[in-house]
Formats: C-alpha cells, sequence, structure tokens
C-alpha cells in the first residue's frame, strides 16, 4: 500500500518533499462555465451600460459618442436630482416605519397568548399580496370622491384626504401602502431573531430586578441588532427599488410630485427611449446603491464587533 | 378501320376529368379574387388592448376561414405595447408581422426607422388586394393620418377617436340648462351645476400629467393659433393663445371639478361621471359603450352627446387615430396585408360604430342607416360622431419625442390646477422641451 501512502502525503518514500500541486492552475477551466454565466449576465451588460452612458443613442436613431455629457446634463437635471430626494425621502419612510412597526409587533407575537398562531397569518397576508394587485385596490380606495377611504374617515367625523391626488400627500400615502404591505417581512424577520434569543440573561436580570423596559433595552434591543440590520438592509433595498406600486397608483403624479428615481429611469428608457441617458441614470443609481450599501455592510460589522 | 373507345381515350378522358377542378379554379382566380392565395400561412398580430382589438380577436375564426390563414394575435394594455413593439422594432426581428399603431404618438417614430413596409404598392396589386376594398371608403382626414410626410403610406387606418362632449341630461335638466356651444357657456354652466354640499360637480376631465395634454389641445384647437408648432415646426406652446386655452383648461378643472383631479386620468373621470357625480366629460368617443352599460354605470339612458364646443377663434375637435401597420422585416407581407383588410375591412368597421367600440375610419360605417337604427346608442351619438369628424383636427403635434412633450407640457398643467400660474408655468415648459424637438427635427 505504499503507493497509496505516497498519494496521500503527497510525497513517494524515501524522496524529497514535492512543493504542493496548484489545483487552480490545473483545474482552471472547471470555472470556465460559471465564469461564462457571469460575465454575460452581470459584467458584460454592465460594461455595457457603462458605454451606452457615453452615447446620445436613441431608439429608432442614430447612436453618437458623447463622452460625459450625460453625466454632465445628469447634474443639472433639475428632474432628475428632485427624483433623487423623493427617493431619500421615500425610503427614508418606508424602511423607518416598517422596523418600527415590525419591531413591535414581533415582540406582541412572541407572547403567547389565545389564537396567537392565526392573529400572525392575519398579520401577514398583505405580503403575500401581489403587488399591481395591491396597487390597483388601493388606487380605488383612494378616489377623493368615491374611494372607501374618505368614506370611513368622514364616518368617523374626520375631513376627507387627497390620498394620492395631491402633490402634498402623495408620498406619504404611498408610504402608507408600502408600509402595510412590508412591515410583516420585518415582523417575521425580527421573530424569528427574538425566537432564537437565551433566555438565562433574562433570568438572571429577573434576580437583580431588572424592569420589562430595562431587559428590553439592555439585552432584548443589542442580542437583536444583528437581526435588525438584516431587516434594515433587506428593506432598505426594497424601498430603494419600489416601482411597480408607484407607478400603478400615480404615474409618478400628480405633476412629478411621486417620480421617483426609478419612474424617471422608466420614463428616460422606455417612453422617451433616451437609452443613453437612462444609462446615465442607472450608473449613478448604482452608485449612490453601492454607497448605502457599504454604509450599511459598515453598520452590520460594527454591530458584530459590538 | 375501326376507331372505338380504346384504352388511350379513355385515360385521356379520365385526366381531363381529373384536371378540371384545378383548371377551373385558375381560371376563376383571373376573374375573381382569391382570398385562399396565402393559405396554409402563419401571422403573428400585435394590437393595443381595448375593445377593437377584442372586436378583431373574437372574430378572428371569420378571417382563418376565409383565407386559411392562420393567425397568432396578442393584445397587451397601451403603454406596454407602445414599449413592446418600439423594443422589437428595434431589434431588427419583430416577432409580429401586423402590429396596431397609435399614430398620435408612434407615427413619427414608426416612419423616420422606416419600420413598417410602404402599403401603397400592395393596395396597388390588384392579385391580392380584394376588388371590394374600396380604399376611397376611409375619411380624408384617416388617410392623411396615416401618411409619412414623404408620402409614404406605411399604415392602413383603423379607427378616429374624436372628443366629444359628454353631458347628464339629468343633471342639465334640474337646471334648465342647455348643451354649452361655446366654451364660455360651458363654463358658466358648470360653475352653475357644481354643488360641492352633494358633490356634484359641473366638469370631470383629464388633470393627470401627460394625459391631461389631450384635453388642453381640445380647448387650444378653437383658438386663432389652433397647434403646437408653427409653420417651420417650432414649439409655441407659450404664446398668448397658448396661454388662454391654459387659463380656461386651469379655470374649467379648479372651479368646477372635483378636489384630487390633478391625478384624474380617464379611469378616474370616466368612473366620476358614471357615478352621476360630474355634469360635463369632455373625452374620447370611446367611452360611450361603458357609460350605457346599464351594470356598471348609473348614468345609462341618461347620456347626453354634443361636439366640442366651439373656441373664441375656431370650432374644432381633437382628433387621435390608430392604424395597422406591416413589419418591414415581414416574410409575410402577402398574407400581412390579407388581415389588414380584413381588419380594417366594412363589416368590422360597422362592428365597432355599432358596439360602441369606437368611430371607424370608414365613413360608410355611418351611411348604414340599418344597422344605426338597430343600434343600442342613440341617433344623438351617431350625429355627434359625424359632425365631430368634420371638424377634427389632431389633437397632438405630430413629432417623434411626443410623450415628452406630453410629460413636459402635462407637468406644467397640472401645476396650475394647484394654482400655479398658466404663464409661468407654459413658458418653463416650453423653454425646456425646445431643445428636444429641435434636436429631433435634426435628427429627423
Amino acid at each position: 500500500m505504499a503507493g497509496s501512502a505516497a498519494t496521500l502525503d503527497g510525497t513517494a518514500a524515501g524522496a524529497r518533499p514535492r512543493r504542493r500541486q496548484n489545483y487552480a492552475r490545473r483545474y482552471w477551466w472547471f470555472v470556465v462555465p460559471c465564469g461564462a454565466v457571469v460575465l454575460g449576465t452581470i459584467i458584460f451588460p454592465w460594461v455595457f451600460t457603462v458605454y451606452m452612458s457615453m452615447h446620445d443613442f436613441k431608439l429608432g436613431g442614430a447612436r453618437e459618442w458623447v463622452g460625459s455629457a450625460n453625466y454632465v446634463k445628469l447634474v443639472s437635471d433639475e428632474r432628475f436630482l428632485l427624483s433623487i430626494m423623493r427617493t431619500l425621502y421615500f425610503t427614508g419612510l418606508s424602511v423607518v416605519i416598517p422596523m418600527v412597526l415590525g419591531l413591535l409587533a414581533a415582540l406582541a407575537f412572541a407572547r403567547k397568548f389565545p389564537l396567537r398562531g392565526l392573529a400572525r397569518t392575519i398579520f401577514i397576508l398583505p405580503m403575500m399580496a401581489t403587488p399591481v394587485a395591491v396597487a390597483l385596490v388601493w388606487t380605488m380606495m383612494f378616489h377623493p370622491q368615491l374611494g372607501v377611504l374618505n368614506w370611513l374617515l368622514q364616518q368617523v367625523g374626520l375631513p376627507p384626504s387627497m390620498w394620492v391626488y395631491s402633490p402634498e400627500t402623495v408620498i406619504p400615502t404611498l408610504v402608507m401602502v408600502e408600509v402595510w404591505h412590508w412591515t410583516p417581512l420585518v415582523m417575521l424577520i425580527l421573530l424569528g431573531g427574538l425566537a432564537s434569543l437565551p433566555i438565562d440573561p433574562y433570568e438572571a436580570a429577573k434576580i437583580d430586578g431588572a424592569t420589562p423596559w430595562q431587559a428590553f433595552w439592555h439585552i432584548t434591543l443589542p442580542l437583536l441588532a444583528p437581526f435588525l440590520v438584516v431587516a434594515l438592509i433587506i428593506r432598505t433595498i426594497d424601498a430603494l427599488k419600489a416601482f411597480d406600486t408607484i407607478y400603478v397608483i400615480t404615474q409618478g403624479g400628480p405633476g412629478t410630485a411621486s417620480e421617483t428615481i426609478n419612474i424617471f429611469l422608466y420614463l428616460q428608457a422606455f417612453a422617451y427611449y433616451n437609452l443613453g441617458y437612462a444609462s446615465a441614470v442607472v450608473v449613478v443609481f448604482f452608485a449612490i446603491i453601492i454607497l448605502l450599501a457599504m454604509v450599511l455592510l459598515w453598520t452590520r460589522a460594527r454591530v458584530k464587533d459590538a | 378501320m375501326t376507331h372505338g373507345f380504346t384504352r388511350r381515350t379513355a385515360l385521356l378522358a379520365g385526366a381531363g376529368v381529373l384536371a378540371a377542378p384545378p383548371l377551373v379554379r385558375q381560371a376563376n382566380a383571373q376573374s375573381q379574387f382569391d382570398w385562399k392565395r396565402f393559405s396554409g400561412e402563419r401571422i403573428e398580430v400585435s394590437l393595443t388592448a381595448n375593445p377593437r382589438s377584442q372586436i378583431l380577436i373574437q372574430n378572428q375564426r371569420e378571417f382563418e376561414d376565409m383565407t386559411g390563414i392562420r393567425v397568432g394575435a396578442e393584445a397587451i394594455p397601451e403603454q406596454q405595447h407602445r414599449q413592446k413593439f418600439a423594443i422589437e422594432f428595434a431589434t431588427g426581428r419583430p416577432s409580429f408581422d401586423v402590429v396596431g399603431i397609435s399614430l398620435h404618438v408612434n407615427k413619427r417614430q414608426v416612419g423616420k426607422a422606416r419600420w413598417c413596409t410602404d402599403i401603397k404598392a400592395l393596395m396597388a396589386d390588384p392579385t391580392i388586394t380584394a376588388p371590394d376594398f374600396d380604399f376611397a371608403d376611409f375619411g380624408e382626414g384617416a388617410v392623411a393620418y396615416s401618411t409619412q410626410a414623404d408620402g409614404r403610406m406605411d399604415t392602413l387606418p383603423e379607427f378616429t377617436d374624436y372628443f366629444i362632449l359628454y353631458y347628464n341630461k339629468e343633471l342639465l335638466a334640474a337646471k334648465n340648462i342647455a348643451p354649452p356651444a361655446t366654451f364660455d357657456d360651458m363654463y358658466e354652466s358648470a360653475r352653475r351645476l357644481t354643488d360641492t354640499s352633494r358633490q356634484i360637480y359641473g366638469n370631470v376631465g383629464r388633470g393627470l400629467r401627460n394625459a391631461n395634454v389631450v384635453l388642453y389641445s381640445s380647448f387650444l384647437l378653437g383658438t386663432q393659433q389652433r397647434d403646437f408648432l408653427d409653420g417651420q415646426r417650432r414649439l409655441i406652446s407659450d404664446t398668448p393663445d397658448a396661454i388662454w386655452a391654459g387659463e380656461y383648461y386651469k379655470k374649467l378643472l379648479r372651479d368646477c371639478s372635483p378636489p384630487g383631479v390633478s391625478g384624474f386620468n380617464w379611469n378616474e373621470s370616466q368612473t366620476t361621471f358614471m357615478q352621476g357625480r360630474a355634469a360635463f366629460w369632455l373625452d374620447g368617443v370611446g367611452f360611450a359603450a361603458p357609460l350605457e352599460d346599464r351594470t356598471r354605470s348609473r348614468v345609462a339612458g341618461k347620456v347626453g352627446y354634443a361636439v366640442v364646443p366651439r373656441g373664441p377663434a375656431h370650432h374644432h375637435c381633437a382628433m387621435f387615430g390608430t392604424a395597422f401597420g406591416i413589419a418591414e422585416q415581414s416574410r409575410k407581407k402577402g398574407a400581412s396585408w390579407m388581415y389588414l383588410q380584413w381588419a380594417s375591412g366594412k363589416a368590422n368597421q360597422l362592428r365597432y360604430l355599432t358596439s360602441g367600440a369606437g368611430s371607424p375610419a370608414r365613413t360608410s360605417a355611418y351611411r348604414n342607416e340599418e344597422a344605426i337604427s338597430q343600434s343600442r346608442f342613440s341617433r344623438e351619438f351617431f350625429n355627434t360622431l359625424i359632425e365631430s369628424a368634420r371638424i377634427s383636427r389632431p389633437g397632438l403635434p405630430e413629432i417623434v419625442p411626443v410623450t415628452e412633450f406630453r410629460d413636459t407640457l402635462g407637468s406644467a398643467l397640472t401645476n396650475t390646477i394647484g394654482g400655479a400660474d398658466v404663464a409661468t408655468e407654459l413658458r418653463r415648459a416650453t423653454e425646456a422641451f425646445r431643445p428636444v424637438l429641435e434636436q429631433s427635427e435634426r435628427e429627423s
């Protein structure tokens, strides 16, 4: 069995030890299929998008090299700049409110009470609905004269609202839809986190006379932090890429009052067919997302270290 | 020598009998049009989802039986369809042979890129054009709409949409008000009819960006200027006439329309009108069918129809149109041309008219008294259509970036409903869009 031994340790009996084999060099072609897929579906589209962003390219028209002109135009395009502000406003509200409500719901559902399973199921139902269908139903409910929401407000003596039909209330109203739709997801993530927390620290705190608030603030919240960061990252990504709900309900209106960067990008690419300019928007949007992702990952690393 | 009935004679006679039917068919083909000429082929048809496409798809079997051509038809929502066919055309290999096109949006784009074939050559070929095709039956306006600036006719007219005035007879009768003849009358009546305590409004209409431009253009058409472009195709959307139309739009939607109208497209307007909450609604002719649907509409049987009121200088109504084109890359142009003849044929055009799906591009449909008398729509409706056809003008400028134009001007108009100054908004929108148009015109 000397041969087997030589194979196992990589040396022949009595021979000088050989250099370790470089398997990466020998089997590099194993990664070729995967590399080709990555190249074709991720790298090439990105390189092509950057290339297109440097052209004046309209569908059905000629393509002309313009260098950085599209980026220069973006900097002075008031509509684009306002769309970034709206995106941040919408994203901020659509992340913070579901996080707070999701945490409260998770704390409530972590306790034992009658029909808890049924209540949880009902709570997560909105998350299962198709966004476009949800948006269409909300659109009907928002109708200022005929919608059920204003009827309900009037039943309790409140004045009717313009909901998505007024520039002042359109984004808070869209956030309301987003909160209704996605708070259950945050709740589910945090509920999973709460279920995994150890009991010992709570028992020790109880013996030391800690109040429920102190237990929550000094034990639950720090231990739940990694889960909160995960929920925060998922919600931020979801809110940043929100398109279908906004497009179906308002198409960016009234005027441009709810035109987020995704709606602006969609219009440039698929309504005005300014593919070069739209590509520049994609590149800038990508840079913004990378920046935000880095901040979130840095936060996550800090939480882990702590 | 006897010449009896030999075996050779029998074979010759048999061959003659067998050959007779094809010979007769061939002889008939020379004297009569052969709808089966492209039998066995399959064509793909891409349409916008609307009641007219529904009629075509429902009756498609009739075409397939008549021609032996199989049809794969799809009908997808308007916005998505416009993008889909433009992107498919741009790839150079569209998946369809026949496409339905909104001329008021895509005419110049399709013409500039030469995506559709010139149908004049097909129309001139008697072997593939039915003798009863009757091109002269198409209205002049519809033919002009389908013809590009260079004279190419790359689509066959299907439907001509006119803006008309819908009014609630009951609401008008309650206040003893007659249908308005002028824009001033319309505003005064709308103000009188508005009763906010009962949530009844004198008017409802499009306030949403982009969609609202077609309502605004209905007012602009009544001015001396009438158009968005001057003779040199320069943008003139900030002139005194344009501002007058803007002021009228603002006061009608601000003073006499429901709160939140700045976010209303046609569907919200339709819902409001159907529920009996608005007295006037200026919009496309195709909405007559849902308004008269007793299962959905509270105003069915109470809807009045009238032409758009007269403006301070002219009397016009905005016209929009759709047509069918054959993809330049299609290898089944013959079969596709057969489909176009059937789709825009007299029978389907009459179906459009009598079902309320829209106003046909052929004039013969309007002259069919028997069909009209059996229709569920009133004589007033048909008279309005005929009169609208007489006073119609294109409601949007024939430019490539028409969607961008509608968005830019539409945002300005929406802002005016919120109280913004009309002149300032129109000037800003004009300044923003002018370079886009100039670049587009240079490239054209």
